[in-house]
């Protein structure tokens, strides 16, 4: 055994020792009396290192070291004594210790965390405590005093406690716990009188949460077959993302249907949507859609409009830019990217001449003087007056003679010409041309005057020069603006007054020509006008616009739109009234016609009366255009329009 | 005068933020979130955001600046910071192992009591009952719940008192309306003093509990409406003169001896199982209220009284659905539900002892009527009696009466259940077995009436025409089917009628078609000319549309955006419905063509 055992076991030991020798019980009461040999007490023994005693004894004495030999004699001691590995120091003492068998044994035990005796594990029980009463106490200990004398402090606490139960203030640990519980769930007449309390109206502003939505027959566990989604469906159902949605199924019985997966969460997404939704009350608005359509006269009652189409002019080769019908209603005049003018019998839709021009005709215009047989061709840069002499022969030559009846009178010098005047002569006289006025910039648009006489045409480029009125009795032309007014898109004469209706980009300026001042600007919310059409009353206006939209004006209302149509669905090309009827179109590049009724009223106080009658369609895409033009008919209601597919069609 | 500033009133003092809030009670977010689920408290949006953060413009969570000084005022701020202080306490003595304190502190939890707020919530009883639906249905579901950590064992206990409590009152004041089984659980809609109440009851137990649940705040609720619950039962009890809580009427000492759980145990079992009547403070006889003729005053509706008496009557007898009817329940049936439903209606209901506690009768009773069954086949049967299947007991009070019981005898196929909350607006589909239930209520019973329907659509299947014509003709063959459900008799022989005319219309068809091909062949030839046919119908159709078409051209720029999102949704549920007919055209005609196949 190594000596390096300490103190505290060996103690143990002999303690052990001591107990199996002396059972006598005050014996090992005191640990004075472990080791008499020494009186020091339990220190440490380095102190002692340095000297030759150990201690003292209890005479007072000095205990001297034993003798103690040097290394040389450990190890022949280690060597030769075959009880040195159990032989161990006494450090109080000095001198050597020979541990018997048991000692070892218990030391070899602790290390191994056994046992220290070996514990024989079947002992006979001796039972100390029993539960039998003994004459004698166990021990013979004295009772100490705090045993028999009761505590003050107890006292004072229990007194203080009596005090309080007789008061009431404390109750019983059992009896409180119950009445907890009873008072917890005590439920009673809450609602006595139904009155609010002040301060709760006061603030209440209280909105009830929205109900949840009750189910329909598919959420059924038995629904009726057609509400069951096909498998594509459910996989896509499935395959959705966010909420996981309900996919209705169907179960043979009621035995067989599970608990629902989703059911906690729901309730508890509704718990969410309770205390974190902000609520809103909001105005269902329950519109009936058939009440948001404004009451107008049905388009039945507001016959005679032009409903089908009935005739195809055929013949040109390229677009039909242009048409005009001649005052009677006989004949209709169309002009072409093909470089011809054609004029068309409307009844039986035959092609009776073709005028050869020289390149793409822009704008033609018959004279609406029925005394008068003249037609006005557009083509570049000149104006052609040609007399198409069909029907009545007398009218030709009376056209003629008033043509020729011509005498030319001295030009002014001081005022420079805008226009040349040219006469055709020998063979192209003999195919109809009569006369040519040369003009500076390329024409777009021409017009007559309603008495026959003046014409006006229109020159986008011609800056200040862009609209010149001819006259043509006098083979006079004027310019009626000294200042560019804009790019001007077309003009056209009041059929009554001396007025002329200017359509620039975005406006129309209505000048008096007798004044020679503006009288009106209108102001069309439109980007760019196409086109113009004046009522045959005179006080009601129509623009057609290529951002698809209708604008009517009444000029006695308003420099504004009356009202704005937008019903096409593409920029608008041309728009025009009908004569007799109150009737008028609009011609777009989405290929159809627009017919509308739009009655006025003499009563100045009632407003226009606008309703749509007819779409009509008929007229094929070709060139990325439309229809082009549409005129109607002098007398009848029906209408003529021309497409870019190089028809004109008659609807009736 | 005081200058005005910007920001110093309107909805920038109106509105406050949800940490303003917090900061201002001084409240941490558990105990606001609490504070707001108990006292019904819910975040606002203002109309001008800009306006409310003050220019700023961030989206937050806003509540009204009125709303927050008022729960500043609530007595349960003050439990809530106890709460927190008791909690610091006991942790600390959790900590420190020092057993004697857990327990004396844990004595001393602060409690909260939300009677309060219930009267504040709703003023009057009408409020409380208007918002009884989520009250039930939480409080329903947790009756039901496996206790846990955050399911507390009361609460779970309270709600399934409270739940049986609720239903009995339904029971006594007879006031079941509506009940349909879904897939997510039983629905079930009472009337109660003048308000629909309608609350679901999942199937079964068997849950997985969700782990993104927060059931904290689930329990925040249900301590709330448990309270609710609870004084909307006391008051409803005491308007019908019962005890609260509830006793029943027998007295049920005899029986205890035979159970062998606890007594309060035993009384709360057989409570729930809802068999027995409940005792009453006051000892009354029915007496009917009939209505007091009174002169009234109202011309627009002469028979005003008279349509009144006629509803009483209807729902009397409807009330007394399963009166005088004694059923007995195999074990395999949801029981409470059932034996619910049935009682409400007047009837009888019992199971086998072994089952549970509160049967009546036993199977071998000769006088029961019914017994519900959902087994393919039952061994033993009694002559005496019916054989169904649950879905009877539904079907017979969403159609309020007894439906034939031949369709639900154990092992035959169902028809399918209807839910009884299905709106049925003008325009809407509605399936034939609606169609059939509702001609039943009106006494026009027939039992053909699914062959009759099968073979109205085996007629639409040859027409296949023009897409266009299709649709106008669908709507007139509704017409067609519903003149013809009314007129059974002799119905073959004018269908073989109307078929042949339609055939002959076809060949015509094809031969006004033809003349125009062969044109281009010169041959000279005189073929026999026949009358053009003019479809009128598909003229004036068209004309209509056309005008309509025009008239819609007309509608002002104001109106379109909503006249164009009225017509989309319209069409949209359109769609939906031409779906569900499609499918039913293609569900019947696979029927026929198996029976066909079968025969």
């Amino acid at each position: 055994m190594p000596s390096s055992t300490s103190t505290l076991p060996v103690k143990k030991i002999e303690k052990e020792r001591k107990i199996t020798q002396l059972p006598d019980e005050y014996e090992y009461d005191s640990s004075d009396e472990e080791d008499i040999r020494n009186t020091v007490g339990n220190i440490p023994m380095e102190w002692y290192r340095d000297y030759d005693h150990i201690g003292y004894d209890v005479e007072g004495k000095k205990l001297l070291k034993p003798q103690k030999g040097d290394q040389l004699d450990e190890f022949l001691d280690k060597m030769e004594n075959p009880d040195y590995w159990r032989t161990v120091d006494n450090k109080s003492t000095g001198q050597k210790v020979l541990l018997s068998k048991e000692d070892v044994n218990i030391i070899q035990n602790m290390q191994k965390f056994k046992n220290p005796t070996g514990s024989n594990m079947y002992e006979p029980w001796v039972d100390y405590f029993s539960n039998e009463k003994m004459i004698h106490p166990i021990s013979n200990r004295p009772e100490t005093k705090a045993s028999f004398v009761p505590s003050r402090w107890e006292m004072l606490k229990v007194s203080q406690m009596v005090h309080a139960l007789k008061m009431g203030w404390m109750k019983p640990s059992r009896e409180k716990t119950v009445q907890n519980e009873e008072e917890e769930n005590k439920f009673y007449m809450l609602w006595k009188d139904d009155q609010e309390s002040e301060i709760t109206k006061q603030y209440r502003q209280y909105i009830p949460a929205p109900k949840v939505r009750l189910p329909g027959h598919a959420e059924s566990y038995n629904p009726p077959e057609e509400y069951l989604p096909s498998e594509k469906q459910k996989l896509k159902k499935e395959a959705a993302r966010g909420k996981p949605r309900l996919i209705p199924t169907k179960f043979s019985s009621l035995r067989l249907v599970p608990a629902y997966a989703n059911y906690i969460r729901d309730r508890f997404e509704r718990c969410l949507d309770l205390y974190l939704c902000p609520r809103q009350r909001k105005v269902r608005m329950n519109v009936n859609p058939e009440d948001l359509i404004p009451k107008l006269p049905k388009p039945r009652d507001l016959q005679p409009f032009p409903t089908t189409e009935s005739l195809v002019f055929r013949g040109h080769k390229g677009i039909v830019r242009c048409i005009s019908p001649d005052p009677k209603g006989q004949w209709i005049a169309s002009g072409s990217d093909d470089k011809t003018v054609k004029i068309w019998e409307v009844a039986t839709g035959r092609c009776i001449k073709t005028f050869k021009l020289d390149s793409k005709v822009k704008s033609i215009a018959w004279n609406p003087n029925p005394s008068l047989s003249i037609i006005v061709i557009a083509i570049e840069t000149c104006l052609i007056l040609i007399n198409p002499e069909v029907g009545d022969k007398l009218l030709s030559s009376k056209t003629d003679t008033l043509i020729s009846s011509f005498e030319e009178v001295e030009p002014q010098p001081d005022k420079p010409k805008v226009s040349e005047w040219n006469v055709y002569e020998d063979k192209e006289y003999e195919e109809g041309y009569r006369l040519k006025i040369q003009h500076q910039r390329e024409i777009s648009h021409v017009t007559w005057h309603g008495k026959g006489d003046y014409f006006a045409s229109t020159l986008p480029k011609g800056e200040s020069k862009s609209v010149l009125i001819h006259q043509l009795t006098k083979r006079r032309s004027q310019n009626p603006f000294s200042k560019p007014k804009g790019l001007v898109q077309c003009v056209l004469f009041h059929p009554i007054r001396p007025f002329l209706f200017v359509a620039t980009q975005r406006y129309v300026r209505i000048y008096n020509l007798m004044k020679q001042s503006l009288s009106k600007k209108l102001v069309g919310n439109c980007r760019w006008i196409s086109s113009m059409a004046v009522h045959p009353g005179g006080d009601n206006v129509i623009i057609g616009s290529y951002d698809s939209k209708l604008s009517w004006f009444d000029l006695d209302l308003s420099t504004k739109p009356y009202h704005t149509l937008r019903h096409h669905t593409k920029a608008l090309r041309q728009v025009t009234y009908h004569k007799r009827y109150p009737l008028f179109a609009s011609a777009s590049d989405d290929l159809s016609v627009i017919i509308c009724h739009g009655m006025v009223y003499s009563d100045l106080l009632q407003n226009p009366l606008i309703v749509p009658v007819k779409i009509l369609r008929g007229h094929k895409a070709a060139k990325g255009l439309g229809v082009l033009d549409c005129q109607f008919h002098p007398s009848q209601p029906w209408i003529f329009t021309a497409g870019s597919d190089s028809t004109i069609r008659l609807f009736t | 005068m005081k200058r005005k500033r910007k920001f110093e009133s309107g909805a920038a003092t109106a509105f406050i933020t949800r940490n303003q809030a917090l900061r201002k009670l001084q409240l941490s977010l558990k105990d606001f979130r609490q504070l707001c689920i108990l006292k019904g408290v819910y975040p606002q949006e203002p109309k001008n955001l800009k306006k409310a953060t003050k220019g700023s413009g961030i989206t937050r969570t806003f509540y009204f600046t009125k709303d927050i000084n008022f729960l500043s005022h609530e007595p349960l701020i003050n439990k809530f910071r106890q709460t927190k202080h008791f909690m610091k306490r006991l942790t600390k003595a959790i900590h420190k192992k020092n057993q004697d304190a857990i327990d004396r502190i844990t004595a001393s939890r602060p409690k909260y009591k939300l009677d309060h707020i219930v009267k504040e919530r709703y003023p009057s009883f009408i409020d409380a009952v208007r918002d009884l639906d989520d009250c039930l249905s939480m409080c329903f579901l947790f009756a039901t719940l496996p206790t846990s950590f955050t399911v507390k064992t009361k609460s779970v206990h309270l709600c399934r008192r409270l739940t049986v409590e609720f239903q009995h009152y339904v029971i006594i004041a007879k006031a079941l309306r509506k009940v349909f089984i879904s897939i997510k659980g039983i629905y079930y809609q009472a009337e109660i003093m003048g308000q629909t109440v309608t609350w679901i009851v999942p199937h079964k137990l068997g849950y997985q509990q969700p782990s993104d649940v927060d059931f904290k705040i689930m329990r925040t609720f249900v301590d709330f409406y448990t309270t609710l619950l609870g004084f909307t039962n006391y008051h409803l009890y005491t308007l019908l003169n019962l005890h609260y809580p509830p006793q029943l009427q027998l007295d049920s000492e005899k029986t205890d001896t035979e159970t062998k759980c606890l007594k309060s145990e035993a009384v709360e079992e057989k409570l729930a199982a809802m068999t027995q009547t409940l005792k009453t403070l006051v000892s009354t006889t029915e007496d009917e209220t009939d209505i007091d003729e009174f002169p009234v005053s109202n011309s627009e509706d002469p028979d005003f009284i008279e349509k009144a008496k006629i509803e009483s009557e209807k729902l009397e007898k409807f009330q007394k659905l399963f009166t005088g009817k004694k059923f007995f329940l195999n074990r395999e049936i949801p029981r409470e539900s059932i034996t619910f439903i049935i009682r409400t209606f007047g009837g009888e209901v019992s199971w086998e002892r072994s089952l549970a506690l509160g049967s009546t009768f036993q199977e071998t009773d000769e006088s029961i009527t019914h017994q519900i069954v959902d087994r393919p086949s039952v061994d033993k049967q009694y002559l005496s009696r019916y054989y169904v299947q649950p879905q009877w007991v539904f079907d017979c009070v969403n159609s309020q009466m007894l439906v034939p019981v031949e369709d639900y005898f154990p092992g035959v196929i169902l028809p399918p259940h209807l839910s009884p909350f299905a709106k049925e607006n003008e325009g809407d589909y509605i399936p034939a077995e609606r169609k059939q239930q509702i001609k039943r209520q009106q006494g026009i019973d027939s039992g053909v009436e699914e062959d009759e329907v099968e073979d109205d659509d085996q007629e639409e299947v040859p027409e296949e025409e023009d897409s266009e014509d299709s649709e106008v003709e669908e709507e007139e063959e509704e017409e067609e089917e519903e003149e013809e459900e009314s007129e059974q008799d002799s119905e073959e022989e004018e269908e073989e009628e109307e078929k042949k005319p339609k055939k002959k219309k076809k060949e015509v068809k094809e031969k006004v078609v033809t003349p125009k091909r062969p044109q281009k062949k010169k041959e000279m030839a005189v073929t026999p000319g026949s009358v053009e046919n003019v479809n009128i119908n598909r003229k004036i159709q068209k004309q209509v549309a056309e005008e309509k078409h025009l008239a819609e051209m007309m509608i002002p720029k104001k109106k379109r955006q909503i006249y164009e999102r009225v017509v989309k949704s319209q069409n949209k549920r359109d769609v939906k419905i031409k779906e569900l007919k499609d499918k039913r055209k293609q569900i019947n005609r696979r029927n026929k063509l198996s029976k066909a196949g079968g025969d």
